[in-house]
């Protein structure tokens, strides 16, 4: 079946899986935004743990697709692999770093002798969460910004500056993505738990706290989006290979592909739905802002994946030497090995169904303070 | 190349695969003794099955959280720590990886979820399933990453492209049903396996000695005693396996494990030995005092007693006789390998097609040596002796015993009074450490022994490195070691303080 695919047609249904689980993993950042509103919306010890327990059953959804996202990025474009994590040194091992305290938090935090205490654990979650959130949204921003770096006829690549990433920081374009994808995972966070908490005064503190972090998120978001479609894009010549600066090349993207740009405003008037949903409404309809949100999240993240890798655009630009721009047609897997990454991309569904069908059966009842009282295993 | 960045990214990546190996033998095993302790409650009905099940799952969720955080962090350590090595075999490599993610980790991370928190919420069936999802996820996880290391100790399935300068797959099945990644996944496993069975008999035991849950601990030693007896005559069948392909696929590594400095027909092995420093040639050991079983060395490598079995000294200098070369002459082979890839692609640039193919040639007849290459002198192919040899001895007797405890307990259960013979229990408290030390000290046979390369032959430690600054190695080493420090203190204190408590809702006697 994939055999019959050309090259390109691989290459390219692989930057769909790429941009696929980038999406899932930043609708499901939600549990990061979460683990950053514990103390903002739970006052009381049973009401935090309330809080932590939510979040605690859904947490290896996230980190996992962060490991796979990473797994199948290294499978299918292993020169981005190879240049970004062995470049952007610090960035990842910051995030790595993160997602390490946020591993063991949740079973230890309420141990009894758990070493730390269990503010210490606390502590961890919510650097995860705030951590975890803005290097991310910074990293995928590069690539739209581009980094300093360069490969050899070897295809060894070298980064150019000594601070391996860091630099991404300081640049407001990718300080806003950052910081963007924190307040949406905090807005996400606010919406599962209105829709999946039976709790009367923290679903109010959660809807007092949506348009506080919506507001950021949108200004941060906006602010975003229009550096981007006003600036110059790192587009490739489909002759010749070379890279070179386009004006409006995203904002170009967007209209020559118009299941990218349909995506994207569909997207940005669900996440607006489900934020609005809330605060308008009061009836139990008014709890499925999530279901919105979170769609909304995925179809706009989808849509910027899309729009940074195809239409001769370099999804990975280096900025220090134009011609070492990833494309994905030339940092990809050969054809073999994609072909046979696609034979097990087939299983996709299938997981994507069990997935669906046990987080059903979790929570198919709302939590409350007197399910966590007779629950076995608790956080 | 400097050398203290490599040191260091070997050093960052060893803290980090010596930290997940302490948690990850126990998942692996104890997972799979839990779902036979709830297959047996879902059978029997029996509360008292269920309460065992779940305490030993509450130890099985404190282990998996951190065996988790350290895993993450291996897993990107290639792109951070060996970039070079990312791209120069990530068409291979990265596969099994990505299948981990898809196939495995979503798996183990879904059904944990419904067994930790679906007690009460799916059918008593769905439970169990979700149990064995649980031990099935977190053994498939392991295929896929013993695969990939299985295929840097012996690559296969796969071609080098001049053009892009990697190596790429040829076939998949190669790689992923090679005899070696067969018998690393088989061996690798079976050792979890009785890793906690030892565990939960050690554990049992110490229940005995303090007199409480009694129960609970002579039916989870019962469990773990077939369990483990089982698969530690398994772990010794795969043993023997890993060394017969060893001795063909990694013979510098099999005579470093043995010290074998000339090779011999009829070659004895040490079984007890003490190492001394050599200063005839460098890196050469001799023995200060040695217990030798003649032949056996020849038999295990090719089951013949007089199989002549080369040594070091064969290896590294040649020995035309038995058809070996020199590592002097390997590095040459592999020199000519990279001259003829840089040919190759100045060819490529001006277009020079006949040039071009010439260099290819000369690639292709000696890429088998193309790591050799950045080798400078021919005894940089040997890899630590001491560590190698010792280690390999410390596995090997304690899985003997090992052998020996399952069998005590075996008889004890079914046939005396464990909680009566304080000998056994004191013994089998004490076996909890030395399954770990038998664990790692497998692993680092196998590390210790490949150096210096990352891929065999391939490609050395050397070339494979992230060009990073020292100083940004050390410092995210220092940041990890004193990380996973205090997370395995508190690891070690929650068990132990979770073994005190003992089962909840009170348990039996």
């Amino acid at each position: 079946m994939f055999e019959n695919l050309s090259y390109p047609a691989l290459q390219q249904y692989w930057w769909i899986i790429i941009s696929l689980l980038g999406a899932l993993l930043v609708f499901l950042l939600f549990v990061q935004g979460g683990q950053t509103l514990i103390y903002r919306l739970g006052k009381t010890e049973t009401e935090r743990a309330l809080l932590i327990n939510v979040l605690g059953r859904k947490w290896e959804f996230t980190f996992t697709t962060l490991v796979t996202f990473g797994g199948a990025f290294f499978a299918s474009f292993p020169l981005f692999y190879s240049t970004s994590f062995g470049g952007a040194y610090w960035v990842w091992m910051l995030i790595l770093f993160a997602f390490v305290l946020q591993a063991v938090s949740y079973e230890y935090r309420k141990k009894p002798d758990n070493f730390l205490g269990h503010r210490t654990y606390e502590a961890f979650l919510f650097i995860n969460g705030a951590a975890g959130t803005i290097l991310l949204g910074t990293a995928v921003s590069t690539f739209f910004t581009g980094s300093q770096f360069s490969v050899n006829e070897n295809n060894f690549s070298q980064w150019e500056t000594a601070t391996h990433g860091l630099e991404a920081a300081i640049n407001i374009q990718n300080l806003s993505l950052g910081l963007a994808v924190f307040c949406l995972s905090r807005v996400l966070a606010l919406l599962y738990f209105i829709k999946n908490v039976n709790h009367d005064e923290i679903i109010a503190r959660a809807k007092k706290q949506l348009l506080v972090n919506a507001i950021p998120f949108l200004v941060f978001f906006l602010l975003f989006i229009m550096l981007l479609m006003l600036k110059k894009g790192f587009a490739v010549d489909p002759l010749t290979g070379l890279v070179f600066m386009e004006p409006f090349k995203y904002l170009h993207n967007m209209i020559q592909m118009p299941v990218a740009g349909i995506l994207f405003l569909t997207g940005v008037v669900l996440v607006l739905t489900g934020i609005f949903l809330p605060v308008f409404s009061f009836q139990s309809f008014g709890r499925q802002g999530i279901l919105f949100a979170g769609t909304g999240s995925i179809l706009t993240v989808f849509a910027l994946f899309l729009i940074a890798g195809f239409n001769h655009t370099a999804f990975y630009p280096s900025v220090f030497d134009l011609q070492s721009s990833l494309t994905i047609y030339n940092s990809s897997s050969s054809r073999y090995t994609l072909t046979a990454m696609s034979y097990v991309s087939l299983l996709v569904p299938f997981v994507l169904a069990y997935i669906i069908y046990t987080w059903r059966a979790i929570n198919r009842k709302k939590i409350d303070i007197s399910e966590l009282e007779n629950e076995s295993h608790t956080y | 190349m400097d050398v203290s960045l490599v040191d260091w990214s070997r050093a960052q990546f060893a803290l980090t695969a010596i930290y997940h190996w302490l948690f990850v033998p126990l998942t692996l095993g104890l997972s799979f003794i839990i779902a036979f302790m709830e297959s047996i409650y879902v059978k029997t009905g029996d509360e008292e099955w269920k309460k065992i099940t779940k305490f030993w799952m509450t130890l099985f969720g404190v282990n998996f959280a951190i065996g988790v955080a350290t895993g993450i962090i291996l897993e990107f350590e290639f792109g951070t720590n060996w970039s070079n090595y990312s791209w120069f075999v990530g068409d291979i490599f990265g596969a099994p990886l990505a299948v981990e993610g898809i196939m495995a980790f979503f798996m183990e991370s879904t059904f944990i979820a419904v067994m930790f928190f679906g007690w009460n919420k799916v059918s008593k069936k769905f439970h169990l399933v979700s149990t064995w999802l649980v031990a099935a996820g977190a053994n498939l996880s392991a295929l896929w990453i013993l695969v990939a290391n299985a295929w840097m100790q012996y690559p296969t399935g796969m071609h080098f492209n001049p053009e892009t300068a990697r190596n790429e797959m040829l076939n998949f099945w190669e790689v992923l049903f090679s005899p070696v990644a067969i018998n690393k996944f088989l061996h690798t496993v079976t050792s979890g396996f009785v890793l906690s069975s030892v565990f939960v008999v050690g554990i049992s035991a110490w229940y005995l000695l303090r007199k409480r849950n009694q129960m609970l601990a002579k039916r989870s030693m019962l469990i773990a005693s077939v369990f483990g007896f089982v698969m530690s005559l398994f772990l010794i069948l795969t043993g023997d396996g890993s060394a017969r392909l060893l001795a063909r696929h990694q013979p510098l590594k099999f005579a470093a494990m043995e010290n074998l400095y000339e090779g011999q027909s009829n070659a004895p092995l040490v079984a007890v030995g003490i190492l001394k420093n050599d200063n005839t040639e460098p890196k050469k050991k001799d023995f200060l005092m040695k217990l030798e079983i003649p032949g056996v060395l020849s038999f295990m490598a090719f089951q013949n007693f007089d199989a002549y079995v080369p040594g070091i000294r064969d290896l590294v200098h040649g020995n035309p006789e038995q058809g070996i070369i020199s590592v002097n002459e390997k590095i040459a082979k592999g020199k000519l390998a990279i001259e003829a890839l840089k040919e190759y692609k100045e060819a490529g640039k001006t277009g020079d097609t006949a040039k071009a193919d010439s260099a290819s040639a000369v690639l292709n007849s000696n890429f088998k040596y193309f790591g050799y290459g950045y080798l400078e002198k021919p005894q940089d192919a040997i890899p630590p002796i001491g560590p190698a040899f010792y280690s390999f001895r410390i596995m090997v007797a304690l899985g003997m015993w090992f052998v020996l405890l399952f069998i005590l307990t075996v008889f004890f259960v079914f046939f005396r009074k464990p909680e009566k013979i304080k000998w056994y229990l004191y013994l089998s408290v004490l076996s909890i450490p030395l399954a770990y030390l038998a664990s790692e000290t497998g692993w680092l046979v196998a590390e210790f022994g490949r150096q210096p390369w990352v891929i065999q032959d391939l490609m050395p430690a050397s070339a494979a490195v992230s060009r990073l600054t020292t100083g940004s190695v050390q410092t995210t080493f220092i940041l990890f070691a004193v990380t996973f420090t205090l997370l395995l203190i508190a690891d070690i204190k929650i068990m132990s303080k979770q073994i005190k408590i003992g089962p909840k809702d009170g348990g039996e006697k």
